[in-house]
């Protein structure tokens, strides 16, 4: 009975979602609504189940004083403090007149995700750039046709998306020709490739699904093929 | 004319320090990580000291974003989906507070909601900056009655989904715990029918292809949309097929957006820093290539 049940809730869920698609009435519609809210439900116990995660791995890493330990620590620190802050944040704009949200201006937790978790995140990502250009003088070589025609097509989409090769023959032409040039290899050449990616995908998603819905794919509930 | 001159000589700057990494990298002495940093950070703060006006056109998908904001009617519903979180704001943050002060100063009703966690902060952050505005601040407008962030929700793709059927059902409190009936903004707004277009500003999964295949595909909802750069490749055959009404790509997407509504703000700067960028990686490429095809000649 342990996989025979969630194979069927599987099932079930499975068809009410692939039907109601196309039959939005009764009952599917409404079992879909209500397998929704499930869905809805479970992934906010998985946000928690990932606090819960976290807090078992980074402290274990502080009690066990492996190497970075003082980092696991922070960890713990700031993301309990700012749960608490948040919640009671949340509690006491709840009572407020009128109510106010804990992500309002003159927030503690909205002076931390401003001046702490936004500059933080944005240095983390902007850091991308350094790496890409190393990357770009180190390893970005046209060694076959392959990587040949990526490096053109990179060259001119880069020079393109921003007005930079524009600018640079500015003083000969008014026309943009190099925007042009990079709208036309977004709008035929990659919205082709990408129409075939997705539909690709589509059908690899359809097939696995269907294995999945007809029990035939059972490795998510642990064993089987 | 003294805009190309400045450029020009700026470049010449740069073109120096390339022909010497050039040098360096032919006679078999790749320069080091370090230096590649430095270059790009000066590279990225010549903006800072120079000022220029880049030469940009509004491309056919902004201007299909922007004719389908302006064909809406003052008292217009719009919901406005933030699916992205910091990291991505510098490119979607600019579209999302220049499409705001146009909603408010042109009286569309504005509905903010978020599938990402930190995507109602966003709006509110743009919602500030756009409130701060001297136009807007006059109108006196009032949360819940002109404005109303409806929070984040989980789910995913399933929260489209069942806001097809009821938008109560997956908020049925607001960011600020006021209960959906006793918000007069959304009095008679079931679900999407009552939404006159949905703006979607995206930087990953769920996101656009999410709200299309979803919203639009489902329940015919009108969708624009604003991306980062890296997405919206992704995005182009659903505009090619008329699913989204127009598209709004990366940090030059927010410089045309901006340039269209009038409503010049921190795109229409940061461009410069991603021009200046592009060109250094450009010469990068080049650079690497044409000395590892000289050595190659040589042996």
């Amino acid at each position: 009975m342990r996989r025979e049940i969630p194979l069927i809730i599987t099932t079930i869920a499975g068809l009410v979602f692939a039907i109601s698609y196309f039959i939005p009435h009764m009952p599917f519609g409404e079992a879909e609504t209500i397998f929704g809210d499930w869905v809805t439900i479970v992934q906010a116990f998985a946000i928690w189940l990932g606090v819960l995660n976290l807090l078992r791995v980074t402290g274990e890493k502080i009690h066990r004083k492996r190497p970075g330990w003082t980092y696991a620590a922070i960890v713990i620190v700031t993301m309990v403090g700012t749960i608490a802050i948040g919640i009671y944040e949340g509690f006491a704009g709840m009572n407020a007149t009128p109510p106010s949200s804990y992500r309002d201006a003159g927030t503690t937790f909205d002076w931390i995700f401003q001046y702490l978790y936004d500059p933080l995140s944005s240095t983390m990502f902007a850091m991308l750039a350094f790496y890409i250009s190393s990357a770009a003088y180190r390893a970005f070589r046209a060694r076959n046709l392959e990587a040949t025609m990526l490096l053109i097509a990179a060259f001119f989409m880069m020079g393109g998306r921003v007005p930079l090769l524009d600018q640079l023959i500015s003083p000969f032409t008014d026309t943009l020709v190099f925007s042009k040039l990079s709208s036309w290899i977004m709008n035929f050449p990659v919205a082709g490739g990408q129409r075939a990616i997705a539909i690709g995908i589509a059908l690899g998603i359809m097939s696995s699904s269907l294995r999945v819905i007809l029990g035939i794919e059972r490795s998510h509930i642990g064993g089987g093929e | 004319m003294m805009g190309h001159y400045i450029a020009l000589s700026l470049l010449a700057v740069l073109g120096l320090g390339m022909i010497f990494i050039f040098y360096l990298t032919v006679k078999g002495r790749t320069i080091e990580r370090r230096f590649v940093f430095l270059y790009i950070v000066f590279t990225v703060s010549l903006p800072l000291f120079v000022k220029m006006k880049p030469p940009i056109q509004v491309s056919p998908e902004v201007q299909q974003v922007v004719e389908t904001i302006t064909s809406l009617s003052p008292g217009a519903k719009v919901l406005i989906s933030c699916d992205f979180d910091p990291p991505s704001a510098p490119e979607l943050q600019p579209m999302l507070v220049a499409f705001t002060k146009y909603a408010l100063k042109h009286d569309l009703k504005l509905i903010f909601m978020g599938l990402w966690p930190l995507g109602p902060s966003q709006a509110n952050r743009g919602l500030r900056l756009a409130l701060a505005d001297t136009i807007i601040a006059a109108k006196n407008l009032t949360y819940g009655v002109d404005y109303v962030n409806l929070g984040f929700q989980s789910g995913n793709e399933f929260v489209i989904q069942a806001m097809g059927g009821s938008f109560k059902s997956m908020f049925p409190q607001d960011d600020r715990r006021i209960p959906y009936d006793s918000i007069p903004l959304l009095n008679g707004v079931v679900n999407y029918r009552q939404i006159d277009l949905v703006m979607n500003f995206s930087a990953g999964k769920p996101g656009t292809i999410e709200w299309i295949q979803n919203a639009v595909d489902r329940y015919q909802v009108k969708l624009s949309a604003g991306n980062t750069a890296v997405q919206a490749p992704q995005v182009y055959p659903y505009l090619r097929a008329g699913q989204v009404r127009g598209l709004m790509g990366g940090m030059s997407g927010a410089a045309e957006f901006e340039l269209a509504l009038n409503e010049k703000g921190k795109a229409s700067s940061f461009i410069l820093s991603q021009m200046f960028s592009h060109l250094a990686v450009m010469l990068f490429v080049i650079v690497g290539n044409v000395a590892w095809l000289m050595t190659r000649k040589k042996k």
